[in-house]
C-alpha cells in the first residue's frame, strides 16, 4: 500500500458557541474563540489516500483529479466563507466548527468521491488551523 | 459525552536544548564512528519541535477531542519546562541512555502518557531539524513504564 498526500488551503472565519450553554459557560470553555463576531484562519487541508500504484501509469490516483475533488467538495464550499453562517454542515448550530469537526466534515464530503473512483481509499484527513495546531481523522464511526 | 468518532488533535511545541551523543559502552573510536560530529565532547544544540498527537472521541458539547489550554499546560509543565534551555545529557531520563532524538521521543511519550486520560496519547513526533524527525506511537513501551 502506498499513501499519497495532497494539500490545499482555504481561508474561513468561525466562532465556537454551544447554544445550549449560557454565555458565561461558552466564554469559560471556548475563551476568545467564543467571540460572536468571529475570527479567521488560513487552513490547510491535507488529504491522504492509500492504494496500489496502477501498473500502467504508476499512479495511486491522478493528482490533478484529487486536486479537483478537494476543490469541489471542500475548498469551494469553505474558502472565504463564515463556517457558522454559510456552510451547511455547521450552520444553525448543527456542529461547532472546531478543527476536529472540520476534519470530520471534510472526510464525509471526500470519502464517497474518492472511494467511488476505485483504486484508492481515503486514508487520513488533516486540517491545520495554524502551523502549530491540526486535527486528524481516519474515519470509522 | 463523546461521540464514537475518534479524531486526533496535534499540537506543536518548541524547545531548545543541547546534547552530546556518546555511549559509555563504546570506545572513543567507535563513538566517533557511530556519532560523528554529534560526539563533540562539548555538545551542541537544536531547536526541537515536539508534536503531540492526542486521540479520542469528539465531545458532543464542545466539538473538541481535548481542551487545548489544558493540554498546553500539561506539556509546558512536563516537557517544555523540563527540557527547554537544558542539557539533555544532564536529565535523569538520559542517565542510562544516549539522548538521541529517538530516545527523546520515547521519553516524551513516557512522561506524557499517564498525564493524559487513558488511551488518549496517540503518538509523539520530535523534529530535530527541518530535515529529520522521529515518531513514537508507544507500542513497545511497557505498561506503566517511565
Amino acid at each position: 500500500m502506498i499513501f499519497l498526500t495532497r494539500r490545499a488551503t482555504f481561508s474561513s472565519s468561525h466562532y465556537y458557541w454551544n447554544a445550549a450553554w449560557s454565555a458565561e459557560k461558552n466564554e469559560q470553555v471556548f475563551g476568545r474563540c467564543a467571540n460572536r463576531h468571529g475570527h479567521g484562519h488560513n487552513y490547510t487541508l491535507e488529504v491522504t489516500v492509500g492504494g496500489e500504484p496502477d501498473p500502467v501509469t504508476g499512479f495511486v490516483v491522478d493528482l490533478k483529479w484529487l486536486k479537483d475533488v478537494m476543490e469541489r467538495e471542500v475548498v469551494a464550499r469553505y474558502d472565504h466563507r463564515h463556517l457558522n453562517l454559510e456552510v451547511e454542515e455547521f450552520a444553525a448550530g448543527k456542529m461547532i466548527p472546531t478543527t476536529e469537526n472540520i476534519a470530520i466534515a471534510a472526510w464525509r464530503r471526500l470519502e464517497p468521491a474518492v472511494n467511488a473512483a476505485g483504486g484508492a481509499q481515503l486514508s487520513r484527513i488533516r486540517v491545520y488551523e495554524t502551523a502549530e495546531i491540526f486535527a486528524e481523522y481516519r474515519g470509522g464511526q | 459525552m463523546s461521540s464514537a468518532a475518534r479524531a486526533y488533535l496535534g499540537r506543536r511545541y518548541a524547545l531548545s536544548a543541547s546534547h552530546r551523543l556518546h555511549s559509555e559502552a563504546l570506545t572513543a573510536e567507535e563513538n566517533e564512528a557511530a556519532y560523528g560530529k554529534c560526539n563533540n565532547p562539548h555538545g551542541h544544540g537544536h531547536n526541537y519541535v515536539v508534536e503531540v498527537l492526542v486521540g479520542g472521541g469528539v465531545d458532543a458539547e464542545t466539538g473538541m477531542v481535548i481542551g487545548l489550554a489544558w493540554l498546553d499546560a500539561v506539556v509546558k509543565e512536563r516537557i517544555v519546562a523540563r527540557f527547554d534551555h537544558h542539557n539533555l545529557n544532564c536529565d535523569a531520563a538520559f542517565a542510562a541512555q544516549v539522548p538521541t532524538t529517538e530516545n527523546l521521543c520515547r521519553a516524551v511519550f513516557a512522561l506524557l502518557r499517564d498525564e493524559l486520560p487513558a488511551g488518549q496519547l496517540e503518538g509523539v513526533r520530535v523534529e530535530e531539524t527541518e530535515n529529520n524527525f522521529f515518531e513514537f506511537f508507544g507500542a513497545s513501551l511497557p505498561a506503566g513504564g517511565r
